[in-house]
């Protein structure tokens, strides 16, 4: 890795942009923690150690992990990134996101349908008029299979009311 | 011989009809998902976790130590006929096996990597049930800062030993620690970093979060590289048995790979899959055949194979014993002990020793099964490969809430998922390893709890850590871990680290 720390690219190279937004984040987490045990450091016991010690050595760490994170991406010592597509990501989350907003109102199977289906659109199979159903109607399956034979408790919604 | 008559109870135990299709399901189940290309072990013990839900904790745990297995095997299926390096930790298999498949040889391939599995996880199974009760005598004098000095052992060698950044490693560890105090505290009953919301007191779940990571963070990963192609899937071509001069080169891999594997595995330390490329190097050396190396040598498939399961049924050691998960796999197993209230450790041999040697005795069946399975279903393994990506993925998530919400039908939970999948796939495109995130986050709050007692009993001196031998050696070692793969990678020697990483999806 640094072997190739040769003249001409150290003149070129640019502090890594996402790599100092790591280093913010580490930092940030570390600032949540501080400010929540805070509160907690006067219940230390006359040993000094209470339910604030552990939190407060992990967020120096990471504080500390902050800095590096910074001299790296001054150095340039992150790894290349692949380019990334978000467009499929686009479909995947907003997948999960439907299945979290339809699962207590919808039922299991309709609301995990429609992550099946935007999973696959995701992956290139758009056609949501057909893999829709198809993912419904497989949900229904398994919610037979898992909440009537292995009694997980899945919520049932209008779908699944028909079969109780 | 009290190990022997142990080991006899839990394979009359094990070997009750109900239990029997207990270990069936599990090895069917874990094979199955096992082989779906991007599935290691740790996601496939992950995913499948809330099938057990409902059952008794032997039954659960026999039907796990199934799954535990079925998708090590799973794994090495999918390297021989499909190339996806990178994958897990039977990456250095597809090396050989591969090359094998693509010259029509891959029925001998699949044989040996099913039959040296068998060898490997019979022997390392019973010298776990050997080993295992004097690890125990052992760790009953060890306190609380014994037992610190050993996860923090733990901590550095799954976090910065391997893999190719230091920082890395420890940023994902500390990552996995910073969620681990979150909820009540244990010792004082104080709530931390909750935020008022009542979802977050019992903490986050581990099982949570390693569904999250792997499966959503990898599916969100491989949508976004895109189309590449589709993967070419080697077919099974010619006779799947094993030639005379097969199983004449194969035979001695197999223990080889077995003794290079199982203490790797075993120490506290373990937790990388340095074992299969030690065996693999080994072969290389060893052989009569080197011109064969690198087009498809069987003993390149045998050795590092048999080493991979080795040390899978070696990392039991220490967690069975010590409490102490070194892998992601190991870990979530964890999880799945506490969630009936178990906590491995040599307590847990002695309150409930028929628990542990029934497990102990159904791996050994379970490896059994997989043999005699294995081998005859290699046709049905193959069309699970060509599963095409969409469906697959579609698929994979499908299950994967489906086990959370099983766990805990709320929107929350759901929620979070949704977040730690996100953070998983950042962490992907960045090259930052997961398996530090779970093992912190399931360690955490037992180091915490150890460290806090020691510091309590010295009235907060904290040098009492280094005061008992064992608990000073033990943080040497960590630091040596810690302090020379820096100097190696300073010095531009990292490759043979990273190449050494446990890339445990």
């Amino acid at each position: 890795m640094s072997r190739d720390n040769n003249k001409t690219s150290t003149e070129q190279r640019r502090p890594d942009r996402a790599a100092l937004a790591i280093a913010a984040a580490l930092a940030a987490i570390a600032a949540v923690i501080f400010l929540d045990v805070s509160r907690l450091r006067e219940m230390a016991g006359y040993s000094q150690v209470g339910p604030a010690t552990v939190p407060n050595w992990i967020a120096f760490a990471l504080i500390g992990l902050a800095i590096w994170t910074v001299v790296e991406a001054f150095r340039g010592d992150f790894p290349e990134r692949e380019k990334q597509q978000f467009g499929p990501v686009v479909w995947i989350v907003a997948g999960l996101a439907a299945q979290m907003l339809l699962l207590t109102t919808a039922g299991f199977s309709i609301a995990t349908g429609i992550l099946f289906a935007l999973t696959a659109a995701g992956f290139g199979k758009r056609k949501l008029w057909i893999t829709i159903p198809v993912g419904i109607v497989l949900c229904l399956v398994i919610w037979l299979i898992f909440a009537g034979l292995l009694q997980l408790s899945l919520p049932a919604g209008p779908l699944e009311h028909l079969f109780l | 011989m009290a190990t022997f008559e142990f080991l006899l109870q839990g394979l009359l135990a094990a070997a009750q009809p109900l239990n029997l299709l207990y270990a069936l399901i599990g090895v069917t189940l874990g094979t199955a998902v096992g082989v779906l290309p991007g599935i290691g072990p740790a996601l496939t013990v992950a995913l499948l976790l809330p099938v057990t839900y409902r059952l008794d904790p032997t039954g659960s745990l026999i039907m796990f130590a199934g799954i535990y297995y079925g998708g090590m095997y799973g794994g090495s299926t999918t390297s021989i006929l499909l190339n996806t390096p990178g994958e897990s930790s039977s990456i250095v298999t597809a090396l050989e096996g591969n090359k094998m498949a693509r010259a029509g040889r891959g029925g001998p391939a699949l044989a040996t990597a099913a039959i040296g599995s068998f060898v490997a996880g019979l022997i390392a199974t019973l010298l776990l049930a050997f080993i295992a009760p004097y690890i125990v005598k052992l760790a009953l004098v060890f306190g609380p800062r014994e037992y610190f000095a050993l996860m923090v052992l733990a901590f550095v060698t799954v976090s910065s030993a391997f893999g190719d950044s230091t920082l890395r490693g420890l940023t994902s560890l500390f990552i996995g620690l910073a969620f681990s105090v979150v909820g009540i505290d244990q010792l004082t009953g104080q709530n931390r970093l909750s935020f008022g919301i009542p979802d977050l007191l019992d903490g986050i779940e581990v099982t949570t979060m390693a569904v999250a990571m792997f499966a959503i963070g990898e599916t969100l990963f491989i949508a976004a590289q895109g189309d590449k192609g589709p993967d070419k899937i080697e077919a099974v071509r010619g006779s799947i048995w094993m030639s005379a001069q097969d199983w004449a080169r194969s035979w001695k891999a197999w223990l080889r790979g077995t003794l290079i594997g199982f203490p790797i595995g075993a120490m506290p330390a373990g937790g990388a899959e340095i074992g299969t490329f030690l065996s693999y190097a080994t072969e290389k050396r060893l052989t009569k055949y080197p011109e064969e190396f690198g087009n498809g040598a069987i003993e390149g498939v045998a050795g590092p194979e048999a080493a991979n399961n080795a040390s899978a049924a070696g990392t039991l050691v220490p967690l069975l014993t010590l409490g102490l998960p070194t892998t992601a796999t190991a870990a979530i197993m964890l999880a799945g002990f506490q969630q009936y209230g178990l906590q491995p450790g040599p307590l847990l041999f002695a309150t409930n020793p028929q628990l542990v040697w029934g497990l102990i005795a159904s791996l050994l069946i379970a490896n059994l099964m997989l043999l005699v399975l294995n081998l005859p279903l290699v046709g049905l393994w193959v069309k699970l490969l060509t599963i095409p990506k969409p469906w697959l993925y579609a698929g994979i998530l499908m299950f994967a809430t489906l086990g959370t919400i099983g766990a805990n039908p709320s929107v929350f939970e759901l929620g979070m998922l949704l977040t730690f999948g996100l953070l998983g796939y950042v962490m992907r495109v960045f090259g930052y390893p997961i398996a530090p995130v779970v093992v912190g986050l399931i360690l955490g709050p037992l180091a915490e709890q150890q460290l806090r007692r020691s510091l309590a009993i010295s009235q907060g001196d904290v040098t009492t850590l280094v005061q008992s031998p064992i608990a000073a050696v033990l943080l040497v070692l960590a630091a040596l871990a810690l302090i020379v793969p820096l100097i190696l990678r300073a010095r531009g020697r990292g490759e043979v680290l990273s190449q050494m990483a446990a890339s445990e999806d």
